[in-house]
Parts: C-alpha cells; structure tokens; sequence
C-alpha cells in the first residue's frame, strides 16, 4: 500500500490590494510556494471576520493564515490596523484554548513583495506541516 | 450579609410610585424557597410590599432588560443597580441600546452575593429555610442546621468583584465605594501557565458539558443583537445543539469574541451557566490581553468610551509578537 | 425481593457490564451526571442527575441520514448508529415515569424506530428515593418515589442494596446477578420513612386541580402570562434539563461532500422554534414561555388520558437562570397558593 505524503492544507486570506497582487508576482516571477495553500480573496484584511478562521478550521484547513497591507498602507486606510487588534486577540484565544499558536498567523505583504509571499507561505507550510493534522479544531463530519 | 434591607428599596420604589415620577419599578421578586430569586416588573405598591425583596440571592443584572423593558413601557422605569450592574448600564448607554431618559437609576451598595450552588454542596439537599446575614443560617427538612460563613459561599464573580464604585446613577442611596483590587486575572494567569496540552484538555472537558442552552447569550448585557447569528438559519452556523467538539468551542470563541472590549465583566454568563462552566475564564482572558496589549481598559466605567477593538493606533502590538512578549 | 450489601454492589455492577454497557450517576467536577461504569467509577449519592436520562433514548443529537448528490443521482445511506444493550442503573421514580410520556409522543404513529430501538436494547434499573429535595414534588403527579418502575426497582439502604423485577427484561437480568432473596422489611421501613419526609416537603401540598384537558381557553387566554413571562430569558436550560420535554428539529449539514441529516433537542423558548414558511407561530417571548407549560398541564393530558407532561422532578426549580418555573406557573395560574 502506498502511504500518501501528508501535506498540510494552508487557508490563506489575501487582501485584494497587497497581498493578492503579492501573490500574483510570485507567480508571475515563477517562485515556488506550496500547491496547498489556497487563498482566498477579501476586499480587505479586515473582511475577515474570526468565524472565517473558525471555519475553515472546520472545514478541514491545517493552517490560517491573513495577509494584508502593511500597516499604514491599508487601500482603506485603516482596516488593517483593526484586523491587527482582532488577530492578536483571536489567536491568543486560540492559543488560550490549547490549539497550536503556529497554526495562525498574520503577515504584512505588499503588492511588490511576491517573494516575501513566497517565502512566508513556505515558512508557514513547513511549520504546519511539522504540526501535523489539525485534530483540535477539527469537525469530523466534515472529514468523511 | 447587605447593609441595606429591602424595606429601604420599598420605600424608596413606592414614593416614586406614588409620586408619578416612575410608572414601574425593576425588581427582585420572592420565589418559592428562600432563594429563587425572579427579576421582575412591580407596578404597584401592594406589589412591592409583598413582593419585593433584596438579600444576599439578588445576583441578577438588570441592565439587559432595559433595553426591551424602554421600549414597551410608558414613562420612567425604577431601576435598582448594583455597582457591577452600573458598568453593564453605562456600556448599554454606549451602544445607544435604551433611552436614558426613560430610566430612573437607583444606585445600591452590595456587599457580595451568594452562590445557591455552593450552599447546597455544604447543606445538601432539602433546604427548609435561609436566614442572611454575615453568618447564613440554613435549615433542611431533615432537622439538620447550618451556620455557614458568607463569605465562603460567594459568587466566583463576588469572590473577586472589581468594583464597589457606582458609575451611573440619578440616586445613590448608602455610600460610594470605590474601584477595588482584585485578583481576577488570578485563574486565567494559572491557565496561561499551563501547557497547550492541560489547557486543551482542560477547555476540551469544560466546553464538552455545554448543552447549548443559550443561557449565558440571553443573560448577557453585552449580548443584545436583535437576531444573533446563532439563531439566523441563513448563517450557516445557526445551531440548536452542540452537534459536536468543534461546534462547542466555535460557540463559545464567537461569544465570547463578539464581547471582546464590551465585556464589563460582570458575571453573569458563569452565574446562570446550569452545567457549571467557568465561562468567565474566555471573557476575562480578553480584558486580561486588551489591558496588556492596549492598555487598561474597563467597559462601561464611562459613557461614550470607545472599545479597544473599534480603535486601533499606529503602534499596536503585532500578532506574531504577541506570544514573546506573553507567558512562555 | 432480593438483595446484596453495599460492599458487593461493585461486584454486581461488573456482572452488569459484562453483556452491556452500564451507566450510572456519578459525581464529575462538583455535579452529577450519567456516565460509562468501570471499575473505580463510583455510584453518586447525589438525588439526582443534573441532566435527565432522557439522553440515553432520545439523545441530544442523532445522526439521521446522509445524502450524496452525483450528476442527476442522490444517494441516500442510513447513517443511525446500531443501539448496543445498555442498562441505566439509578433512574429515579420521576424520571423513570417520563419514559412512558415519551413512550406515547415516539411509539405511536408515526412511530419513531430511532427511539424504539433504544428502548429495546436499553435496560431501566430505577432506584428508590430516601431522601428527597425540597424541589421535589412528584407526588403531585401520582408518582411514588419510593416504589419507583423501570425493569428492576433498586432499594439502597445504608448497608444493603435490595432489587425487585418488574418486567420479564429485568427478570432476566436479575437472575444473572446472583443475588440472595431476602425479606422486604428493610425496605417497607425505609419506604415508611420516605414517605413521611415526602409529606413534610414544601411543595407537598401542590396539586393539579385547575389544569388538565379542557381547560384551554380558559388558561390560554390567562392575563397572568405576561408577569410571569416578564423576566424569561428565552434560553433552553429548563427545555434541556427537563426528563419529558420531547421537541426535536430536523436540520441538514453540507460537510462539504455530503450532506448530513440530523435532529437536534429544539425548545420552544428559542425564536425560530417550529419556524415555517410562513413565519414563526410565536412572535413573543409571552406565547413561547405559554406554550411550554400549556404542553406539559394542557395541552398533553388533553390526547393522553389526563397524564400531566410534567413529573415533579424539580431540575427546572433548580437550574432556571431567573428562577421562573412550572410550579410557579401552577400556583399563579391554577390559583392554588397555599
């Protein structure tokens, strides 16, 4: 019997304005980055609402990651500094409730950055991956 | 074990009454036992005589029902607030949720309430008969008596009240009090510490004995949506039952999320919780991280104030520092 | 009648479990709750659970089916999981009496094989009360806590465990135990003792004069709803604590792949219950918190030969957030305050 390689399922929510065009460079530029990581367009980082993260959790992701515009640079000016806020208490929760810090993160990547793209969601995969499955905030209808 | 008799209330409530300044009062009404306390609306004198009380079971906040109670009642509402209860009043005020102006706040001093839960596990049951007082004397059917101290047998949210201090009112009868310390981060600080592993554990076994009963939603001053997503079939997460794990906590985090920097904490969610869960312990981790992440911050101490998570600055704290700068 | 001391209980429960799993009140984190026996897990001294046994045949959420859609085809597979034998030892006479009433809502037409496969596997050892609550009230409803029903009626005194079959599936049981017969004077003693207790009681003198069927008009149409209603939350806590009430809602999950059919405990105190097209029957809290208990004093006597939805086993008393509950309703609205 073939084992299959366990890859780890990445959300990735990406702002319209940096962190999808961010995207679009790296492929552009033909940069690696793991087919697992599926994004996710918002018009803004601060679209996400915490039960899109608890969400796709649910619905079977290893890992969540939000990018959006750096700070300052928000196409709204200002949603980025509150999805700040709303991340850093979210995932500290998470982390309260026992569920692996390194499973979320926040990254700033600007539409120019696509091998910071790239890099950070070979950085992030990898950690997931080390992680394993995501049993603790896991819905297992959703896995049969 | 309260400075203030209920016959103070009485008079109070009534003069107004009769005075025309009020045409209904809020209230705690005497139940079947000496401690099933029911909030409720007094509309006449004889009412309140027989009715009225005011002792150490008087747990219940009555900010929330101000907000449906404003909206049915003609003219003013007499309204009797203990000092955390004022926090949930002002935060409601914030959220433009009643018409202050219909509201006749009374502030009254409390000197702690007392746990039903905590009393029976001492007495067991068959209680005939409760007596107040620093010292509550209990009695049961089964001829049995107990002289138990109050302080003991205190609400988790008594045990470590914040603040003695009324911050709104039209009247205040006894004294001010005064913000206070306590140790309330204590038990959130002792989770902190744990391993990811024993807190998991921990949550996995408090959040499984949740039925759903929406309890600590309903009772909640900050939970005052109209139609909360919980009950919108078109959310897709409306639930009637903890279907499995992940609906447990997913409920549990956007409850307590949705309240995040709107919490006053006053309690009440862990109070009518009939399984017992310390749902205190999800509310207070939040004041605990905004305090730390963005300065100290008390919902409803003032009207007006904005919540940390509608603010932001330039210089916030970045979610990939949060844990260095955290308990490791 | 037979009988075991209190040193060999462990001994019996194991034989128990043997052929079945054995559940019993336990105590867990300061409460009591129904959970698997095996060795070391204590029976509770406790009254009673905080949750009722109603889970073990109606549980709180049940699988039904599961749909798969393919091109132009649906799949339908049956997903219930297949009833074990179980036995539920420490059932109290109130809650065993809750049984029948869900008995005459699920065993008729249309007949729920859900719940009747539970009740055929499931095995009912009642146990007799000694000490009952001051929230307690039974004996209201005819029900005799100390002579409780089920398959196999338990009497625990302090030194001996006395048991007595009352169906051919406790009779079974029983004889497997290998337990000696004895004399019923212990527990007539004991039964005596109860039963004196029961008359002190608080709520001893309540009675259900003033409801029952034929009466919905007249109660209906009460103004006293709306003080009593006042204050009620609207939260589920009385619904999901309580031994009889039965409401379900049928709801579909999209796993992503399938979709997953499902019931769930509903309460009528929730806005959307038994929600349609059309709207909600019971826009306010007032005609939700009426429904509840013109079901359980009206409404339920009235199809079911006068048998009152309600059996006095004062979870709701204990557990309402705002301490509103049925014997509340029944002293305003039936007019019997002492």
């Amino acid at each position: 019997m073939q084992v299959k390689e366990y890859k780890p399922l990445i959300v990735a929510f990406c702002c319209n304005w940096c962190s999808y065009a961010g995207a679009d460079l790296a492929g552009n530029n033909r940069l690696n980055y793991p087919a697992d990581v599926k994004i996710i367009r918002v018009p803004c980082s601060c679209r996400v609402n915490p039960m899109f993260v608890l969400r796709a959790f649910q619905r079977g992701a290893d890992g969540v990651i939000l990018c959006g515009c750096h700070p300052g640079d928000c196409h709204y000016t200002s949603g980025n500094y509150y999805t700040r806020r709303r991340m850093a208490l979210l995932f500290s929760m998470l982390d309260y409730l026992g569920i692996e810090r390194e499973r979320t993160r926040v990254e700033w990547v600007s539409a120019a950055e696509g091998a910071k793209f790239a890099a950070t969601m070979n950085d992030f995969a990898e950690k997931v991956a080390a992680l394993g499955e995501n049993k603790r905030l896991e819905d297992l209808r959703c896995k049969k | 074990m309260q400075k203030i008799t209920r016959d103070v209330l009485v008079e109070k409530a009534v003069s107004l009454l009769e005075n025309g300044s009020v045409s209904c009062v809020l209230g705690w009404k005497k139940g079947e036992f000496d401690y099933d306390i029911t909030p409720a609306v007094f509309e006449s004198k004889e009412e309140l005589v027989s009715d009225f009380i005011f002792d150490d079971f008087c747990g219940a906040n009555f900010s929330k029902y101000l907000v449906q109670k404003t909206r049915k009642v003609e003219g003013k509402i007499l309204v009797f607030l203990k000092p955390c209860d004022t926090y949930s009043f002002n935060q409601l005020l914030t959220e433009h949720r009643f018409d202050r102006e219909k509201v006749y706040a009374v502030g009254i001093p409390c000197e702690g309430m007392v746990d039903i839960g905590k009393i029976k596990a001492i007495t067991g049951d068959g209680i005939s008969s409760i007596v107040c007082g620093d010292t509550i004397k209990v009695n049961t059917i089964y001829d049995e008596s107990f002289d138990i101290n109050a302080k003991d047998v205190l609400l988790e949210r008594c045990i470590n009240c914040k603040s003695k201090k009324h911050v709104a009112y039209d009247e205040l009868i006894g004294e001010e009090g005064e913000v206070i310390e306590s140790n309330r981060f204590d038990e959130v600080a002792r989770l902190e510490a744990m391993t990811p592993d024993e807190r998991f554990a921990f949550w996995q076994n408090e959040l499984s004995k949740c039925i759903r009963c929406n309890a600590c939603r309903d009772v909640c001053p900050a939970c005052t949506c109209e139609k909360c997503v919980f009950n919108n079939p078109k959310s897709g997460v409306e639930n009637k039952a903890p279907a499995n794990e992940f609906e447990e906590k997913m409920f549990h985090i956007i409850r307590a999320f949705h309240v995040a920097g709107r919490c006053t904490d006053c309690g009440e969610c862990s109070r009518v919780c009939p399984q017992n869960i310390p749902l205190h312990l999800l509310n207070r981790k939040f004041i605990k991280d905004i305090d730390s992440f963005y300065g100290e911050y008390q919902a409803g101490a003032e009207v007006g104030s904005r919540a940390p998570l509608v603010n932001y600055t330039t210089e916030d704290i970045e979610p990939c520092d949060v844990f260095e700068r955290g308990n490791d | 009648m037979l009988k075991c001391s209190i040193d060999a209980l462990n001994g019996v429960f194991a034989k128990i479990a043997a052929d079945a799993t054995l559940y019993l009140p336990t105590d867990k984190d300061g409460s009591t709750v129904y959970a698997e026996w095996s060795e070391g897990v204590e029976l509770s001294n406790a009254l009673n659970t905080a949750k009722s046994p109603k889970d073990f045949f109606f549980p709180q959420v049940e699988d039904l089916m599961k749909f798969k859609v393919e091109g132009k085809s649906i799949s339908v597979d049956d997903i219930r999981s297949e009833s074990e034998d179980f036995v539920v030892f420490g059932v109290r006479a109130c809650d065993v009496r809750s049984f029948d009433i869900l008995d005459r809502v699920f065993l008729v037409e249309p007949y729920d094989s859900y719940y009747a496969s539970r009740r055929e596997h499931g095995v009912i050892i009642s146990m007799a009360c000694s000490k009952p609550a001051e929230t307690c009230f039974c004996r209201t409803f005819g029900i005799d806590c100390t002579n409780p029903g089920g398959d196999i009626a338990v009497w625990k005194t302090e030194d001996s465990v006395y048991w007595n079959a009352n169906t051919e599936k406790g009779e079974k049981l029983l004889s497997k135990l290998g337990l000696e017969e004895c004399s019923d004077d212990a527990v007539n003693a004991q039964k005596e003792k109860t039963e004196k207790i029961m008359s002190k009681l608080p709520l001893a003198g309540l009675t259900t004069d003033g409801f029952g069927g034929g009466k919905t008009l007249d109660l209906f149409n009460r103004p006293e709803w709306k003080s009593l209603s006042e204050s009620c939350l609207g939260c589920g806590t009385c619904t999901f604590v309580c031994p009889t009430c039965q409401c379900y809602d049928v709801k579909d999950f999209n796993t992503g792949n399938a979709i997953i059919r499902y019931r769930c405990w509903d309460s009528c105190m929730y806005s959307d219950f038994t929600k349609m097209a059309h709207g909600n029957n019971r826009n306010s809290q007032v005609e939700r918190f009426r429904q509840r208990f013109m079901h359980k004093l009206v409404y339920y006597p009235e199809n079911n030969e006068g048998i009152f939805g309600c059996v006095g086993c004062g979870r709701c008393l204990a557990k309402c957030p705002i301490s509103m509950n049925i014997v509340k309703v029944m002293k305003t609205i039936g007019g019997n305050a002492e």
